[in-house]
């Protein structure tokens, strides 16, 4: 029997002998596979740019709103009374004795107008702490943060984002400068460093002021949420539930608060995310199915030029099985070659993405890269059987009448 | 015993609506080293003959045993196995592979049969020697003259040392003088002891051999011995 060495050196000269046809063939399937892991690359490399953005706004951070937005089982509490309490700022003063909390931050939220020197706008205003800025790595521009001081007390000062600063003073000083929001007037000790926009609120349009400041200014007792920062990642699960249990010892034993934490949202996103590169990977994978048919189509052509080559092996001995093998063998070197053109080509394409949008980290994942290869190639040798058989069967008088 | 014997050999081909009998009912003995022409017109049923006992065709009906054996019976792997070990084909178009050179031609048979690449060299070498073509190994085929692609070509067909050269029309492509030289070529190997089977339309190449087979619409038509001289 023909040995394998020779069964691949013979269909490797049957394929550099006729390079268009090779090279038009390793075309599509090049193209089938870069187009997976070009798109995989961006699909996966939106989904890191996603997470790295969320991780940035501190992964241990732990979300307190009033209100259970879940359906859980009967508890004690269920039987008193349906409405939830409201959170207040003992409530997060309660909270730093949780062990594995380290940072509390209560937040009021209301739409106001500030004002200064007859320049009128709206604006977001948040009363919250000095942990506040801490919580959500703000960055000050000119000044200082709100004061440590007692959360009850709330003295008139505020600090402002770096877009309010410039529509409200210019170019001018602020530190120091009375400004009017409401009906109250608060001294400007500090302008936030320009930032862009955050996720959910713009940090460059906020007026911050003390918590307590903000519930006269509202007129309200109530906090909107309270900020709970965990030591770190790890133990963000055992802070969950000490602040669970602190919050139920207060509220009468009813568990009436919702607590999202960062993970949370970052796994849906995580999820989304993934799910589109996946989809998308599909898509790109249609594409090699094409390759796979143009396969099969390229090497029916090739048989028929070289009937008469199969003819001759036929004469000189050669089994259906060696020349069937010899065909499929030669497919499925034309798909490998083409599979792993078309890896360096995506690979550059992810490069240049990746030069065009330093933002974006578009490296195709490594499955998708198995995915490709594994597909293109099992459909390049899949496609190559049906002709191989053909090739295999011809008869051989025929076969070599042909010229 | 006779190398090949054929029995009553039917080979009926349809065409269309009509049934073509392209060998009718031959008995034919073929010894072992004997030297045979096989000459009659266009369609007379000669190259049928040949592909039958190229084991390329199967007859329709009757037997054809080959050094006892009859091999009408084997499967298409076992008849693969005996055209490798036992049958040299050459043709009157050559069939060169294009893309591969004076050496890798003449060493297919070889890599069809599995020989290991050390032994091979040494056996195309020699033939490459054998033949005069020691300067031409490494020449692709439309780098060749016609006589020497035959030379390859019959090369190739002996280089497995086979029992029987099946030559059609070896020199129908070649001018006078080349296919004088390609003959006395065959005829040397004949000469060496292996059975040489020639169909031709030349007379002048058919005389040559020591029996002369004529047929005519599917039949052996004369069948004639040449006095050993």
């Amino acid at each position: 029997m023909m040995r394998s060495r020779d069964i691949l050196g013979f269909a490797t000269r049957a394929a550099t002998a006729y390079p268009m046809r090779t090279g038009l063939m390793m075309l599509a399937m090049a193209i089938g596979v870069a187009a997976v892991v070009l798109l995989t690359a961006l699909g996966d490399g939106a989904r890191r740019y996603v997470v790295r953005e969320f991780s940035a706004l501190g992964s241990s951070l732990i979300i307190v709103l009033p209100g259970r937005t879940e359906t859980g089982g009967v508890g004690a509490g269920s039987f008193v009374t349906n409405t939830p309490r409201d959170l207040t700022v003992d409530d997060a003063a309660a909270l730093l004795r949780a062990g594995g909390v380290t940072r509390v931050a209560p937040l009021v939220l209301g739409n106001s107008e500030i004002a200064y020197r007859g320049k009128l706008r709206e604006v977001m205003v948040i009363g919250t702490t000095r942990a506040f800025a801490d919580i959500r790595n703000y960055r000050l521009g000119q000044g200082r943060f709100l004061p440590e001081e007692d959360w009850r007390r709330g003295s008139a000062v505020a600090v402002i984002g770096a877009t309010l600063h410039q529509e409200l003073f210019g170019a001018g000083p602020a530190l120091g400068k009375m400004i009017r929001v409401g009906d109250r007037r608060y001294r400007v000790i500090g302008v936030l460093a320009a930032s862009g926009s955050g996720l959910g609120m713009n940090a460059d349009e906020l007026v911050i002021v003390p918590v307590a400041a903000a519930q006269a200014l509202f007129n309200a007792a109530s906090l909107f949420r309270i900020f709970a920062e965990a030591r770190d990642r790890d133990a963000v699960p055992a802070a969950k539930t000490q602040i669970l249990d602190i919050l139920k010892a207060r509220h009468d034993g009813e568990e009436d608060v919702t607590l999202i934490t960062q993970d949370a949202v970052l796994g849906t996103f995580d999820r989304i995310l993934g799910a589109l590169t996946l989809a998308v990977a599909g898509i790109a994978a249609i594409s090699l199915a094409v390759a796979g048919i143009l396969v099969m189509n390229v090497m029916l052509v090739a048989i028929t030029q070289r009937t008469s080559e199969i003819g001759l092996l036929k004469a000189l001995g050669a089994t259906g099985g060696i020349i069937r093998l010899v065909f499929l063998t030669e497919a499925a070197l034309l798909s490998i070659a083409g599979a792993f053109a078309g890896l360096l080509l995506g690979h550059l394409g992810a490069w240049g993405l990746r030069l065009l949008f330093p933002a974006l980290p578009a490296y195709p994942p490594d499955w998708a890269i198995a995915a490709g290869l594994g597909t293109a190639i099992v459909t390049g040798v899949l496609f190559g059987v049906m002709p191989a058989r053909h090739a295999a069967t011809l008869d051989p008088v025929d076969a070599l009448s042909k010229r | 015993m006779a190398q090949i014997e054929l029995d009553n050999i039917q080979r009926i081909f349809q065409l269309g609506d009509s049934e073509v009998h392209a060998l009718q009912d031959i008995q034919l003995r073929i010894d072992a080293g004997d030297y045979v022409s096989v000459m009659g017109p266009s369609g007379s049923g000669k190259s049928t003959l040949l592909n039958l006992l190229g084991l390329l065709d199967r007859p329709n009906a009757g037997h054809y045993r080959l050094e006892g054996r009859d091999v009408t019976t084997l499967s298409a792997d076992e008849q693969a196995r005996v055209r490798r070990e036992r049958i040299g084909f050459v043709f009157q178009s050559f069939h060169l592979v294009p893309r591969l050179t004076a050496e890798e031609n003449i060493a297919l048979p070889l890599l069809l049969a599995g020989i290991p690449p050390h032994d091979r060299k040494a056996r195309v070498a020699q033939a490459l020697d054998d033949f005069g073509l020691a300067k031409r190994g490494d020449h692709r085929p439309d780098q060749l003259s016609g006589g020497q692609r035959q030379r390859v070509a019959i090369a190739r067909a002996t280089i497995m040392q086979p029992a029987m050269l099946l030559a059609d029309e070896p020199t129908g492509n070649l001018d006078r003088a080349t296919g004088e030289e390609v003959t006395s070529l065959l005829e040397t190997l004949n000469g060496r002891g292996v059975t040489l089977i020639v169909v031709t339309h030349d007379p002048h190449m058919g005389q040559r051999a020591h029996r002369q087979i004529r047929m005519e619409d599917g039949r052996i038509d004369s069948d004639s011995q040449r006095p050993t001289p």
